[in-house]
């Protein structure tokens, strides 16, 4: 309660806050660990992102080792996996395991918490002129429930009987039932609970994203002057509050049925020899629950990223973002229709075709708010006056990303066309393409953009250029053959493709995969690289380095307990008056007062 | 020890990379440029490459989509499935062009805009009518192929049957599968997996009269013209009866019987007979010869498309579609249920 209501007093008191803090010394503990100034908070969320990030992305690397040359010794494999990969084939069960914790990783743990958690703390504070999150304290539990939960799931890597393995998704009855597959014992219990503490941690940071972008927007900042990051990060976490509560009620039916006897999604199994007690539940439910959030959540990862390039693209063409309005009502409308969508993941599993059918309608009409989106951000581009910054070229790979992948979402969202490749490669391919893809651009545009406003360094522009195009190029190349394994008739989580020889001619597609993914995953070595170079040794950036209108670059470089000493700045204007006719530069932040006879643009 | 000599040496690596860009740097500062800055030389080589990748872009998309054309799946061997083909085809048809088109104009946009410090960009914040165009054009183009894919779909799932189609059940478990033919009744008998006992693998009850004439094979065969409905069921975990030939997928879900109806068109005979089929199996037995490995003939299969334990990438069983006496031949060699007990 006090920290809310010291929250409260900052945000109205006027006098100086160029002291470090009200209430107590800085020291070590308070200052970069249990730190409640959401500008810590944000580089914690990004450098625990990162680290996740990149177990992540060197499991991807061992199984596409796996996948595009199996039976083949790989000492790296033996070493990694020991027991797990004898003579350094990898075994099937561990293959199941990396790919589970793969998606895992990268779904909740980079691209929900190291991105929204990242930009979300950093930015709304600074962008809407607050001195703070409502509730640090709410924050920093946030983080730290985060940071609990990571620890967790990278333990559960350690179990004797092996992680989790039942896929991202965790279908019961594979995931409730050790007898199926030995993940689904003490490594499903250790996903479980991590997964818990992670949407406690996200429930927190989301309420308190809302409560700071209704309450605290400084003087001027309407909701319609409003950058599009805040607009996206907001709907983020009201998406956030509405379907993560979901997940948590499938994942604790999913624990009573595991160790309390209940039937919620298990009946007449017969297993190991002999038949289970379950009766009457349904798996099916389970599905219909996961995917209530499952939905949303690929949102919950995309319209950060979009927010990001918004930002990212008007900036660096030196142009208004083309549409505000229709580009905060297609965020409303990817929001809303987010919730009644989630039956296209579901179309086989032998729901009501009639049900199909409304679900093939809802789909296809996300569609539309998104191609909007997309003609926006190319329209922005027209008769701009670029300037390619690592940021700019990563949003622009984001436009050229999601582009590909909605396309491809037309074929899965139709019902009809669903049967055939449900579940195949050519899934893999759109969502890595539409979610994967376009949120890591967008979160590396995030961090080539914000980089100077965390640590007031520039990053290293030359090998930023080196990481976008390796980047950039590796990851079409991995992704877009997927489409003709998919179309080849290709499962996903096959472990190898050679008990089929209908497949083998796809040997060599999959070694091309594989070998991008390589050269994807060194090009990151030269990103990590930078990253920590220039925290350290970066130059120092001016306080505005990309001249750009929004109000986190009018507060100061160095980085102050309250963001601006003295007074809050008050907005005046929209975040997206640059090359606007009649000013002497091409910029015109959001503080500078209309001029006389000047008019106010939306 | 190996692993301690990499980790050395990529400290090392690291350091080294370190000082040299230190010393760029230095260089450059000593000239009194700054190298972060983005130049009109920067947007100008940036811009260009955005034009390149964009060639080489679509010139990787035309080679793929000619050389890969061969791993596809032929034809469809069922009739619902060449409608499902059409509509493929025309929704692929459909979102290329939409590829063709946007991915041009953002990386046109992006070289042709690539700024000069002295330049001065537009100002366009928004117009009305633009995108009311292109919010309209998707939302016709997306309702054309919504009633066409539901149309499709409803045919599919909904098959106007002037013929009593012939049951069969599939029945999944880690990791294999079985058929159950209804025999002469055409009528399943009741099962569950609480009967399963000795050779009663599939809990049949032998209480139930409808049972006794079910015949449990592990092939799947088809007469070629007639209408099947599948009944699926599974034993342990979810499975997914994917059967990529005849466009059919279904899960098979413990506690629940799910379905679907198909009408194969195509006998295996005909079908390795195709020209698509010819190549395909051809290239596969270059490559299988070149490792040692057993010849190829082309069947139709049923794989597992959901992920049921560590064999799950193996679970297969051979589907044969024949003439109808060539069908009651191999049925006749099969064993009922009753005498099986
Ligand atoms: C580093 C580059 C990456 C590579 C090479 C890669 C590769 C793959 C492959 C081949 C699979 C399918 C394996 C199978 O089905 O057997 C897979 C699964 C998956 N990946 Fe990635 N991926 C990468 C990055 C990402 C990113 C950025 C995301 C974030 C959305 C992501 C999310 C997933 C998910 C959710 C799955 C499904 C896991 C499951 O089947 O349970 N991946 N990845
Ligand atoms: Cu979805
Ligand atoms: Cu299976």
């Amino acid at each position: 309660m006090s920290d809310i209501q010291s929250a409260e007093t900052m945000h109205t008191d006027t006098h100086d806050h160029s002291h470090d803090d009200h209430h107590h010394e800085a020291n070590f503990w308070n200052t970069y660990v249990f730190s409640q100034d959401h500008k810590m908070i944000a580089k914690q969320f990004l450098l625990t992102g990162i680290v996740m990030g990149t177990i992540g992305m060197m499991m991807s690397v061992l199984f596409r080792l796996q996948l595009a040359w199996p039976e083949q010794g790989f000492p790296i494999l033996e070493k990694l996996l020991g027991k797990w990969a004898p003579d350094g084939v990898m075994d099937s069960s561990i293959y199941l395991a990396l790919v589970t914790i793969h998606g895992t990783i990268m779904v909740f743990f980079v691209l929900t918490a190291g991105l929204s958690g990242t930009f979300s703390n950093l930015l709304i504070p600074l962008q809407i002129g607050a001195r703070d999150m409502a509730s640090g304290f709410m924050n920093m539990l946030s983080y730290w429930f985060f940071f609990v939960s990571s620890v967790i799931m990278v333990i559960s890597l350690f179990v004797t009987s092996g992680p989790a393995s039942a896929g991202w998704t965790v279908y019961p009855p594979l995931s409730a039932l050790p007898q199926a597959i030995p993940g689904s014992g003490a490594g499903m219990t250790l996903w479980l609970v991590s997964m818990t503490l992670f949407i406690v941690s996200s429930l927190l940071g989301a309420l308190n994203y809302i409560v700071t972008v209704l309450n605290l927007r400084t003087k001027g900042m309407s909701m319609t002057r409003l950058p599009l990051t805040i607009w996206a990060f907001f709907v983020t976490a009201i998406l956030g509050v509405l379907s993560f509560p979901v997940l948590l009620s499938a994942a604790l039916l999913l624990v009573f049925d595991r160790s309390m006897g209940t039937s919620f999604y298990l009946s007449d199994i017969f297993i190991g020899g002999e038949v289970l007690d379950h009766a009457g539940g349904s798996p099916v439910l389970f599905q219909h629950l996961f995917w209530f959030l499952g939905h949303p959540e690929v949102y919950i990862i995309l319209l950060p990223a979009l927010g990001i390039t918004s930002e990212v693209i008007a900036t660096n063409s030196r142009k208004p973002i083309f549409g505000y309005r229709a580009m905060v009502g297609s965020i409303l409308a990817i929001a809303f229709l987010s919730f009644i969508v989630w039956g296209h993941h579901m179309f086989v599993t032998g729901m009501n075709p009639f049900l199909g059918s409304v679900f093939t309608f809802t789909t296809l009409l996300i569609a539309i708010p998104s191609a909007v989106k997309a003609f926006n951000y190319i329209t922005t581009l027209w008769k701009g006056n670029i300037r390619f910054t690592p940021a700019m070229l990563f949003s622009i790979a984001l436009v050229s990303t999601f582009i590909t992948g909605g396309l491809t979402g037309i074929i899965l969202g139709d019902s009809a066309l669903d049967i055939n490749v449900h579940d195949t490669y050519f899934v893999v391919a759109h969502f890595h393409i539409v979610m994967g893809l376009s949120a890591i651009f967008g979160m590396f545009a995030g961090i080539y953009h914000w980089f100077p406003r965390m640590w007031g360094r520039r990053m290293n522009k030359t090998m930023g250029y080196f990481h976008f195009w390796l980047t950039f190029i590796s990851a079409y190349g991995v992704f877009f053959p997927m489409h003709f394994l998919g179309m080849a008739g290709l499962p996903r989580r096959y472990y190898t493709n050679t008990a089929f020889p209908m497949f083998d001619d796809l040997a060599d597609i999959n070694i091309l995969i594989s070998n991008f993914a390589i050269l994807g995953a060194i090009a990151q070595g030269i990103f990590f690289f930078n990253f920590f170079y220039s925290m350290f040794r970066g130059k120092r950036s001016a306080q505005n380095p990309w001249k750009s209108n929004t109000l986190e670059w009018t507060a100061p470089v160095e980085h102050i307990h309250g963001n601006w000493p003295g007074e809050l700045p008050t907005v005046h204007r929209w975040a997206y008056d640059y090359s606007k006719p009649g000013m002497d530069e091409d910029f015109v932040p959001q503080t500078i007062p209309l001029g006389p006879g000047e008019e106010e643009t939306h | 020890m190996s692993a301690l000599l990499i980790i050395i040496v990529l400290v090392l690596a690291g350091v080294a990379i370190g000082q040299a860009v230190r010393i760029f740097e230095i260089s450059n500062a000593l000239k009194g440029k700054d190298e972060n800055e983005i130049t009109d030389d920067d947007n100008k080589r940036q811009g260009w490459y955005m034009l390149i990748f964009m060639f080489g872009m679509f010139i990787t998309f035309i080679w793929m989509s000619a050389s890969y054309w061969e791993v596809m799946l032929p034809k469809s061997a069922s009739v619902h499935g060449k409608e499902v083909d059409n509509l493929m085809a025309i929704s692929m048809i459909v979102i290329t062009a939409m590829f063709v088109v946007t991915q041009p104009l953002l990386f046109y946009f992006a070289f042709k805009y690539k700024g000069k410090k002295a330049n001065r960009a537009t100002f366009v914040s928004h117009n009305d009518k633009l995108e009311l165009i292109w919010t309209f054009i998707p939302a016709i183009v997306l309702a054309g192929l919504i009633l066409y894919g539901l149309s499709t779909w409803n045919s599919t799932m909904f098959r106007p049957e002037d013929e009593e189609p012939m049951i069969v059940e599939i029945y999944a478990k880690q990791f294999g599968w079985n058929a159950r033919y209804s025999g002469a009744d055409n009528q399943l008998g009741y099962a569950n997996v609480r009967n399963i006992a000795g050779v009663n693998v599939l809990g049949v009850d032998d209480t139930d009269g409808a049972s006794l004439d079910d015949i449990v094979t592990t092939e799947l065969h088809l007469p070629v013209g007639k209408p099947v409905l599948f009944r699926f069921r599974a034993q342990d975990v979810i499975h997914s009866a994917f059967m990529p030939h005849f466009r059919v997928q279904m899960n098979c879900v413990p506690g629940a019987v799910t379905q679907f109806a198909v009408t194969p068109d195509v006998t295996t005979v005909e079908m390795r007979k195709e020209q698509d089929v010819i190549a395909k199996t051809a290239t596969i037995n270059a490559i299988r010869k070149a490792k040692g490995e057993e010849l190829y003939e082309f069947d139709y299969v049923l794989l597992c498309n959901k992920i049921c334990g560590s064999a799950h990438y193996n679970m297969q069983m051979k589907i044969v579609v024949e003439s109808q006496e060539e069908f009651d031949n191999w049925m006749s060699s099969q064993k009922t249920f009753a005498e099986t007990l």
